[in-house]
C-alpha cells in the first residue's frame, strides 16, 4: 500500500472508530437533507432552477478572462484595489504585505475556504501579526487547533461539551456553560471587543459581479458584516472562477446557494461591498483590496470534463447528501474540501501522486449531482479522476496522473478483459465457476469480513435459458 | 423506443448469469408472460462497468464492444440491473467517444432500458396478486434513483400486489455501500455502510429485501446472512414472478 | 502589471472562447399583489425570529416612544431623516443619538453605550423575508449591526416580490452604493451542535415597522 493509501486508511479507522462523531454527523447531515427538502417542494421548478444556475455559472466560466477583466476596471473604477495571485505562497505574500503597509497587527477574519486553502492564518501568525476567526464555528476550530470538518459547519463534528470545555479552557473567567445561549453570548462578548479594535478585516467573497464590481458575501452570523465594515482596512481573497456577468445572475444564485447549503431560504444577511468609503460616508473601511487567486484552477479549465467543477459555488450540499461523508466525516479526508467536492477538486489541486486514494471513497452512487445546484457531474468526474489515476498515457495534464497505477491491478484487469472480451472464453469460465461453485472462497479480504460471501450458481443463466425455451441467438 | 415491442433482447448481465440466474430467468418470463419474443443472446458478458469504474477504460471498452456485438438488431435491450443498465445508457457514450462504433454505442445505448422502467412504461404490466398477505422492504439501487430516475417504477408495480404491505425504511435512499470496486477497495466505509443499510431494514419487521439491482442483493444479502438476520434478499422480477404464477 | 495577472490571462485565454449570453428566464414569478406580499413577507420574517409589526405611516414614533420604555431600552441611535424625525417626538425617557460622526472618533460608544439603531429601508423582499438596506452619508452601515437591537421602518408600498424583481425593477446595476444588504432576520447561529442561537455577532432583535399609508 502506497504512503498516501495507508494514511487514507489510517484517518478512516480512527473516523469509524469514533462513534460520537459518527452520531454527530449522521444527526447533522439527516437534519440538512430534511431542511434542504423542505426547501424545495417542487422537483420540476427545482430542476429548472438548477438549470438556470447552471447556465449562468457555465457562462461566466467561458468568458472568464473578459468577465475577470471587466471585474478588475469596475473595481478600481469603485476604488477597491485588485491584485492577483498564481498560488497560495503569492497571495499570502500580498495580504501580509498589504497588512504591513497599513502597519496592521491584529486581524478579524469572516469565513473563507480560500484562506484555508492557502494556510493564510499560519502564514500571517508566523509573520507576526494575530488573526482570530470570527465566525463562531471557525473560531472553535482555531481554539481547538483543528481544521474545518465541512466547508459550511466548520465545528459540526464537536458537541456541546467539547465546545463548553474549549471555552472554559482558553477563558477561564468566564462562568462555565453547556447552555447553547450562554456560550453563543459568551463568545459574542468575547469577540466584540476584537471587531472593535481590530486593525484589518479579512473576508472570502461568494460572488463577485463584473458588471457592477461588487463582491457579495453570505452569512448568518453578522461576523463577516464586522469584518469588512468596523476595521479600517478591508482585504478580501477568492478564486478567480467566483465571477458572474451581471448582478442579476446574483439573486438565482443566492437562492439555491443558501436553500441547498443550509435550508435556508435566505442567509440572516447578504452583503454587497462595491466601494471603500466614500467621501463623506461616517464608516466602513478607507481601503478594500480584492486578492484573485488562481492555484490551479485556469489549469483546471483547460480540462473540457473536469471543467466542470470551477461553477461550484460551495454550498456543500454534495457533502451533507454524501453517504461515505455521513459515516467517515471531514477530518478523514485529510484536505480543506471534504465529501465529493473535495474528492475532485483536492487531487487536482495536490496531485494524485499526493491524494488521488480519496477518488476510491467513493460508491458513485450519484446522491451529490442530483443535489447538486449547479449540476456539477461528481460522480462522473471521480470516476474520471480515476481513470487518470491508473492511466499509463500522461496526457490529462493532471498532476500525478498514472501515479496510482499498481502491477498487479493492471494485470488482474487485464486478465478479466482477456476473459470477458471472448464468449468462448467467458462461457467456459462461467461453466467451470458454477460446477465448481463449491470451491468458492469463504474469505475475500475486506468483503467477508462484513458479508458471507455469495456462491456462484449450480447452473449460470446462459444454460438454463435453454431449457426454459426462450431463443438465444 | 415502441411502446409493447414486438421482441426484445435481454442482456442478463454477468452477476445475473452467474449468481442470480432465476431473477434473470424470472424477468424474461414476465417480459414472455406480455406476449413479447424474448431474445438472450448466447455470446452476451459484461458491460464493462467493473472496469470502468475502477479507472481501467481501455479494458472495459474492448469487453463492452465485445457485448455490444450480441445486440445488432434495432429491438429494445432489456436490463434486470440498474447499474448495469447505467453504464450503458450512460456511459458507453462516454467510454465509445471518438471509437470508430461510436455511433453504434449511442445508438445501443439510446434502446437500452431497465427492467421495472420497461415492464412500467413499455408493457404497462398488469399484476395479480396471488399471494398470502406478506410484508416487505425495499432498496432502490442508486442507480436507478440517481442516474436512470426510474426509482418510482418497482413501487408502482408492488403497488398491484394486494397482498403485499411494503415497509419503509429510514433513510432509505441512501446508497447500501456496494459500489463495485468501493467495496473491496475501501471495505471499511462499505462495511459500515451496509450495516447501517440492514440495520435499516431490519428495523421494518419486514421479512425480505426486494431490490433491482443485483450488485446490492449481494451486497445487503451477504450482510444480512453474515449477521445472521432471517431477511432475505430477493430481486423484484422474482418476487413478481412468484406473487403473480401459482 | 504584475507577472501573475499575465500568466493567469494567458492561461485562460488560451482556453477561452467567448460566448454569448444563453440564460433561460427565471421562474418562480407569483405575481402577488401589495397585501400578499405583506403578508408573506411578515410570515417569512416572522418564521426567521424577526418582530413584525403593521403600523399606519405615521404611528411608527408613537410604537417607539411606547414600546422602548417597556423594554427597558432608552439609548436610541438614528441617523439622517428618522433621527430629525424622532428629535421633534421622541419620548423624554429615551435618549436619542444621532449618528453624525466618523466611526473612529466614537466607536467605543457605538459599541457600549447604544441599545437600539433604528433605519429606514430602501425596500424588501417578500419571497425570501429579507429588508434591503442602502448604506448612505445619513445612515451608516453600522446602524444595523452593532447595536443589539435593530429596528427597520418599511414602507408597505415597497416590497418586491422577490431579490431578481427588486434589483430589475430599481435597475441597482447602474448605482451600486458602497453597501447594500439583505437583512432577514437577527444575527444568528447554529454552529454550536445545530442548536440554533441568537444574536451572536450582530443584532439580537430584529423589529420591523411595516408602514401602510393611511
Amino acid at each position: 500500500m502506497s504512503d498516501q493509501a495507508a494514511a487514507f486508511k489510517h484517518r478512516i479507522n480512527t473516523a469509524l472508530g469514533d462513534e460520537q462523531a459518527h452520531s454527530n454527523f449522521r444527526s447533522a447531515m439527516s437534519m440538512l437533507m430534511e431542511k434542504r427538502a423542505a426547501q424545495f417542494p417542487d422537483e420540476d421548478e427545482l430542476l429548472e432552477k438548477r438549470q438556470r444556475a447552471n447556465a449562468i455559472r457555465a457562462h461566466a466560466l467561458r468568458n472568464l478572462p473578459q468577465l475577470l477583466e471587466q471585474l478588475e476596471q469596475q473595481l478600481i473604477n469603485n476604488g477597491i484595489q485588485v491584485h492577483w495571485a498564481r498560488d497560495g505562497a503569492e497571495a499570502n505574500a500580498i495580504i501580509h504585505q498589504l497588512l504591513e503597509a497599513a502597519g496592521a497587527k491584529s486581524v478579524v477574519k469572516g469565513k473563507s475556504m480560500v484562506s484555508e486553502e492557502i494556510d493564510l492564518n499560519h502564514y500571517l501568525q508566523q509573520h507576526g501579526i494575530e488573526i482570530l476567526e470570527s465566525d463562531l464555528g471557525e473560531f472553535i476550530i482555531q481554539l481547538a487547533h483543528e481544521t474545518p470538518s465541512h466547508i459550511v459547519m466548520p465545528a459540526i463534528h464537536k458537541t456541546k461539551q467539547d465546545i463548553a470545555e474549549l471555552f472554559h479552557k482558553h477563558f477561564p473567567e468566564l462562568p462555565y456553560s453547556e447552555d447553547v445561549d450562554e456560550m453563543t453570548q459568551q463568545a459574542r462578548q468575547i469577540l466584540r471587543d476584537r471587531f472593535r479594535q481590530a486593525d484589518a478585516g479579512i473576508s472570502g467573497v461568494n460572488f463577485m459581479v463584473a458588471e457592477t464590481g461588487t463582491l457579495c458575501l453570505v452569512e448568518n452570523e453578522g461576523n463577516g458584516r464586522m469584518s469588512t465594515t468596523v476595521p479600517p482596512l478591508h482585504i478580501a481573497v477568492t478564486g478567480i472562477e467566483k465571477v458572474v456577468e451581471k448582478l442579476t445572475d446574483v439573486p438565482p444564485l443566492l437562492d439555491l446557494l443558501t436553500k441547498s447549503a443550509t435550508g435556508q431560504p435566505i442567509t440572516t444577511y447578504f452583503n454587497m461591498i462595491s466601494h471603500p468609503r466614500q467621501a463623506g460616508e461616517l464608516d466602513g473601511p478607507e481601503a478594500v483590496h480584492l486578492v484573485l487567486l488562481d492555484n490551479g484552477r485556469s489549469h483546471i479549465k483547460r480540462d473540457e470534463v473536469l471543467l466542470d467543477t470551477l461553477r461550484c459555488i460551495r454550498c456543500g450540499s454534495c457533502i451533507n447528501h454524501c453517504p461515505v461523508y455521513v459515516q467517515v466525516g471531514g477530518h478523514a479526508y485529510g484536505t480543506v474540501y471534504p465529501g465529493p467536492i473535495g474528492t475532485v477538486l483536492e487531487p487536482m489541486r495536490l496531485g494524485i501522486d499526493q491524494i488521488g486514494t480519496l477518488t476510491s471513497a467513493c460508491s458513485l452512487c450519484g446522491a451529490c449531482a442530483q443535489v447538486c445546484p449547479v449540476q456539477i457531474p461528481l460522480p462522473k468526474l471521480i470516476n474520471r479522476l480515476r481513470a487518470d489515476s491508473v492511466s499509463h498515457q500522461n496526457h490529462s495534464g493532471v498532476k500525478g496522473e498514472g501515479s496510482l497505477r499498481k502491477q498487479a491491478e493492471v494485470l488482474s484487469w487485464k486478465g478479466w478483459r482477456w476473459l470477458y472480451s471472448s464468449p468462448l472464453r467467458y462461457r467456459l469460465f462461467s461453466k467451470l465457476a458454477t460446477r465448481l461453485r463449491g470451491l468458492t472462497p469463504s474469505s475475500i479480504g475486506g468483503w467477508s469480513r462484513y458479508r458471507t460471501v455469495t456462491k456462484p450458481a449450480p447452473r449460470p443463466l446462459s444454460e438454463l435459458i435453454k431449457e426454459a425455451g426462450f431463443d438465444h441467438e | 423506443m415502441p411502446t409493447h415491442p414486438d421482441e426484445i433482447y435481454f442482456m442478463g448481465t454477468c452477476l445475473v448469469d452467474l449468481f442470480y440466474p432465476q431473477a434473470g430467468l424470472a424477468g424474461m418470463k414476465l417480459i414472455q408472460g406480455a406476449g413479447v419474443r424474448v431474445i438472450y443472446p448466447k455470446d452476451q458478458g459484461c458491460c464493462g462497468q467493473p472496469a470502468f469504474n475502477s479507472g481501467y477504460r481501455e479494458e472495459a471498452l474492448e469487453v463492452a464492444r465485445s457485448q455490444m456485438r450480441c445486440f445488432p438488431h434495432e429491438i429494445p435491450i432489456v436490463v434486470p440491473s440498474g447499474s448495469c443498465a447505467g453504464m450503458v445508457i450512460h456511459h458507453w457514450p462516454e467510454l465509445f467517444a471518438g471509437e470508430t462504433d461510436e455511433k453504434q454505442a449511442i445508438a445501443v445505448s439510446r434502446r437500452t432500458v431497465e427492467l421495472t422502467q420497461f415492464l412500467v412504461d413499455q408493457l404497462n404490466l398488469q399484476l395479480e396478486d396471488l399471494g398470502e398477505p406478506t410484508e416487505i422492504a425495499v432498496h432502490t439501487s442508486c442507480s436507478c434513483r440517481n442516474e436512470l430516475k426510474v426509482e418510482d417504477r418497482i413501487e408502482s408495480l408492488l403497488s398491484q400486489l394486494n397482498q403485499v404491505t411494503v415497509l419503509e425504511q429510514p433513510r432509505k435512499a441512501e446508497c447500501c455501500g456496494f459500489g463495485g470496486s468501493f467495496a473491496i477497495k475501501q471495505p471499511e466505509i462499505s462495511g459500515a455502510m451496509v450495516q447501517d443499510k440492514t440495520d435499516a431494514l431490519h428495523s421494518t419487521g419486514a421479512t425480505r429485501v426486494v431490490s433491482q439491482d443485483c450488485g446490492c442483493l449481494m451486497n445487503i444479502g451477504g450482510a444480512l446472512e453474515k449477521q445472521q438476520r432471517t431477511m432475505q434478499p430477493q430481486h423484484i422480477a422474482e418476487f413478481l414472478l412468484e406473487r403473480t404464477h401459482e | 502589471m504584475s507577472s501573475a495577472r499575465e500568466t493567469i490571462f494567458q492561461a485562460l485565454r488560451a482556453t477561452s472562447t467567448p460566448a454569448t449570453r444563453d440564460i433561460p428566464p427565471q421562474v418562480d414569478r407569483q405575481e402577488w399583489g401589495q397585501s400578499e406580499k405583506v403578508e408573506r413577507l411578515t410570515q417569512q420574517m416572522s418564521a426567521v425570529h424577526a418582530e413584525v409589526h403593521h403600523l399606519a405611516d405615521g404611528d411608527w414614533i408613537g410604537w417607539v416612544n411606547r414600546e422602548l420604555p417597556q423594554r427597558g431600552l432608552s439609548r436610541l441611535l438614528a441617523g439622517g431623516e428618522v433621527a430629525q424625525q424622532l428629535k421633534q417626538r421622541c419620548a423624554s425617557s429615551i435618549e436619542l443619538k444621532h449618528y453624525q460622526q466618523p466611526i473612529e472618533q466614537w466607536k467605543s460608544t457605538l459599541f457600549n453605550e447604544v441599545d437600539v439603531g433604528i433605519t429606514s429601508t430602501r425596500g424588501a423582499i417578500a419571497h425570501s423575508g429579507s429588508l434591503a438596506l442602502w448604506a448612505t452619508i445619513e445612515e451608516p452601515r453600522l446602524l444595523s449591526l452593532v447595536p443589539p437591537v435593530h429596528i427597520a421602518l418599511l414602507h408597505a408600498n415597497q416590497i418586491h416580490e422577490n431579490f431578481e424583481q427588486m434589483v430589475v425593477n430599481e435597475q441597482w446595476q447602474q448605482q451600486m452604493p458602497t453597501n447594500t444588504l439583505l437583512i432577514s432576520g437577527p444575527s444568528k447561529t447554529a454552529d454550536i451542535q445545530q442548536v440554533l442561537a441568537y444574536g451572536v455577532h450582530g443584532p439580537k432583535e430584529l423589529i420591523v415597522l411595516i408602514l401602510e399609508d393611511a
